[in-house]
């Protein structure tokens, strides 16, 4: 046991204390907060820029409806489409808005010409302002009033609410809170391709320095796989927190001097959005809206503690199951190029836990959600997307006593296979020597 | 007495036998020579003392006892496939590799200190193994083999990658650890240094221990009976001298010189010989024609062979 501990001593200090650890600890946050910084300074700035669209309109009707806004301006031109693309001055004009005499009745025929691929802001908007005006016209064609579809038009937003006998109104947590579990079962996802890589590199390392022997002359091959896959846990775990800490301190402190300079602006920003959001229109990016709750708001309605505690757990017991296979791999091949052939299979399931998740997301309640968070391959990954959804207790338990059965079972395979394979060399192995490895005697 | 006893080892792996029913006594003290070609099993049988395998059969006693884990600690290996961390400093390593083999950290330090000062290398110690030379790397890795003053030392083919003076060192070294009461195993190809530091050997070859024992006995039972004679005077004069129990095998003559080969066909003492020659040529210079351990190696590895 004491021995273990000195290798997972030597696996973390050498880790970490190595200049690339410390770069990517220090730049890790820093690009977080720039990226965090960028988005609040665009967000600030987007009134900026003025697009003035030239509109060639020869239904005669629609130009005049049309109604610009702080970054859309159109302009009325009453010259040919032929002539107003000649003279069409790409420094001031954004583009060319072409109504030939059929949109009325085409839905295809409007054009809108630009110098370059337009913004799908513009595209967007512009389509919604032509159908609206167009129904409109038809509308009144048909005779009937504006207002009296204004009092016919019903807006439906549906609230949800969990059955709770005790009669207390709560409410469940929507896309946030979601986002969260899809969040950090990204995070498990990314974690175990990182830091399983290293464990692999590790091996390697130790195989072609030839080192090996000498240390398996002193411990137990066992002791020394366990001692890397932990002591790399560690580093793992480290770099995280860190990166928690030093991002919080930056966004925040980037966050506060920007807005600083500019709040009243922010203000204003955040009122026009809740006004929007209240209104159940839905023109805003779904992350500027979350960027609008707070933070105790986010929380509402599920468990905190519970989450972090799965989070943790399956966070380790991913990494754990891969890593053995990881290190299995390391000691099968003579350098990283012969990796490839033995890396499919460990891909495959993580990949696959990640495109399951995506699904889980928007339904998860289903037989797929339910079967592939209990299988430990994919179980970190899916159940944490799950897991806002207040998935069923023995869902969990199940869940966590496959994933504890598959880690035992993945190390059992690594440790016969890693204990035969760290002392060939130079030898191509194939499945089939694997294989063998696994059931002969040591 | 033996330290370490190796009784009736089988090894098989899932294509080759690699070790069959070998027993080996190494004797308390003494250097022992383990001796065969490439892929006799000389590996296997390493890895299985060392308890990086175990044997398929047999048993293995060490100072008296059954082999266990924590014999560990008093074993020293250097392996063939060797190597130290590139990227770690030196001083950092040798604590490491040290305390694996369950020193204490402050009595690695103490004893470390004593070799580097010993070995010139103090300076070292901060550096990176990757910035130290070859030469250098083999200087760190044989104090850290034999730091924890381990009652067995098996070294295999120690002296690969030192030039000849540092060879020499080493060899010293080995000599000195005799000295204060540890045995040594040494896997090598180089019989010239078996030849100058083994006391025993054991000769594997194709999974079967062929030979093995004192190097003296070992020597005498590969004896050939052949004397070398330097003489001045006629050939004829020679040839005449000798009785039926003697037979000239060869005879060339440089200027007044003669180099005489003669076989000692009845186990006759050397002084008989010596005597019938004496009373007709001058003798030079005289000497039994001993085998090499290259010989003996050659030879009974042909013998095995079949």
């Amino acid at each position: 046991m004491n021995k273990i501990w000195l290798i997972i001593q030597r696996e973390y200090l050498t880790r970490v204390k190595k200049k690339s650890f410390i770069i990517m600890t220090i730049l890790g946050p820093l690009l977080m907060g720039g990226l965090v910084a960028g988005f609040v300074y665009l967000s600030l700035n987007q009134g900026d820029s003025v697009s003035e669209i030239k509109v060639v309109d020869e239904t005669g009707v629609l130009a005049s409806k049309l109604k610009s806004t702080k970054t859309i301006i159109f302009k009325n031109d009453t010259m040919s489409v032929e002539i107003a693309r000649h003279l069409f001055n790409p420094n001031t004009d954004y583009g060319i808005l072409y109504l030939p005499k059929n949109t009325l009745e085409s839905g295809k025929a409007a054009v809108l010409y630009t110098e370059k691929q337009p913004n799908l802001t513009i595209v967007s908007y512009l389509e919604t302002e032509l159908q609206k005006n167009i129904e409109n016209i038809k509308l009144t064609e048909a005779g009937i009033q504006k207002s009296t579809l204004d009092s016919i038009k019903t807006n439906i937003s549906l609230q949800q609410k969990p059955v709770d006998p005790s009669g207390k109104d709560q409410e469940f947590s929507a896309g946030l809170t979601a986002g969260i579990g899809f969040v950090s079962g990204l995070l498990i996802y990314l974690f175990i391709f990182m830091y399983g890589v290293q464990v692999m590199r590790g091996v390697i390392e130790e195989k072609t320095n030839r080192i090996v022997e000498v240390i398996i002359s002193s411990v137990k091959p066992f002791q020394l796989m366990m001692g890397k896959i932990i002591g790399i846990a560690m580093v793992g775990l480290t770099q995280f927190l860190l990166w928690i800490i030093l991002s919080i301190a930056v966004t925040s402190f980037v966050t506060t001097a920007m807005v600083g300079k500019d709040q009243k602006k922010l203000i204003e920003m955040q009122q026009q959005q809740q006004q929007q959001v209240m209104q159940g229109a839905d023109t805003q990016p779904a992350a500027l809206k979350a960027a609008d709750m707070d933070f105790a708001g986010m929380f509402e309605g599920f468990n905190i503690t519970k989450i972090l505690l799965c989070f943790v757990f399956y966070f380790l017991g991913g990494y754990l199951l891969y890593s053995a296979l990881f290190a299995a791999i390391g000691a099968a091949v003579d350098s990283e190029t012969d990796t490839q052939q033995f890396m499919l299979p460990i891909t495959i399931p993580l990949i696959f836990a990640y495109v399951v998740s995506t699904i889980v997301m928007s339904n998860p309640e289903s037989q797929l959600g339910y079967w592939f968070s209990i299988i430990p391959f994919t179980s970190p990954v899916v159940m944490m997307v799950r897991m806002p959804f207040d998935p069923p207790m023995i869902d969990i338990i199940i869940s966590m006593v496959s994933l504890i059965a598959g880690f035992l079972f993945t190390t059992w395979i690594a440790a016969r296979i890693y204990r035969t394979g760290i002392l060939m060399y130079g030898k191509k192995v194939s499945y089939k020597e694997l294989g063998k490895w696994l059931f002969h005697k040591q | 007495m033996s330290i370490l006893s190796i009784r009736n080892v089988t090894k098989n792996y899932a294509t080759h036998k690699a070790l069959d029913e070998v027993s080996i006594e190494v004797p308390e003290g003494s250097v022992f020579g383990l001796l065969g070609p490439n892929g006799a099993g000389k590996t296997s049988l390493i890895r299985i003392i060392n308890q990086i395998t175990g044997p398929d059969s047999g048993e293995i006693y060490f100072m008296g006892n059954k082999l266990l884990p924590e014999h560990v600690a008093s074993i020293g290996y250097l392996p063939e496939e060797r190597g130290l961390y590139k990227k770690m400093e030196v001083g950092e390593q040798a604590l490491y590799l040290a305390q694996l083999k369950g020193m204490s950290r402050s009595e690695a330090v103490k004893r470390l200190r004593y070799w580097f000062e010993k070995f010139e290398m103090k300076s070292w110690w901060k550096k990176k193994i990757e910035e130290l030379s070859k030469g250098m790397q083999q200087k760190v890795q044989f104090i850290v083999t034999i730091l924890h003053e381990p009652k067995l030392l098996i070294l295999d083919e120690p002296f690969t990658g030192f030039d000849p003076i540092n060879a020499n060192i080493i060899k010293d070294e080995l000599l000195n650890l005799r000295e204060k009461g540890s045995t040594i195993i040494l896997s090598t190809h180089r019989m010239e240094s078996v030849e100058e530091l083994c006391t025993h050997i054991a000769l594997i070859n194709k999974s079967k221990k062929v030979l093995d024992g004192a190097v003296k006995d070992v020597r005498k039972q590969f004896r050939t009976n052949l004397y070398e004679v330097e003489y001045k005077g006629t050939s004829i004069g020679f040839a005449n001298a000798l009785w039926a129990g003697f037979e000239l095998i060869d005879n060339k003559q440089t200027d007044d010189h003669h180099f005489a080969l003669v076989k000692n066909l009845n186990n006759a003492s050397p002084n008989d010989l010596l005597k019938l020659l004496i009373n007709e040529v001058e003798i030079l210079s005289f000497k039994e024609r001993i085998p090499g351990m290259n010989d003996i190696f050659i030879e009974s590895v042909k013998n095995s062979n079949g």
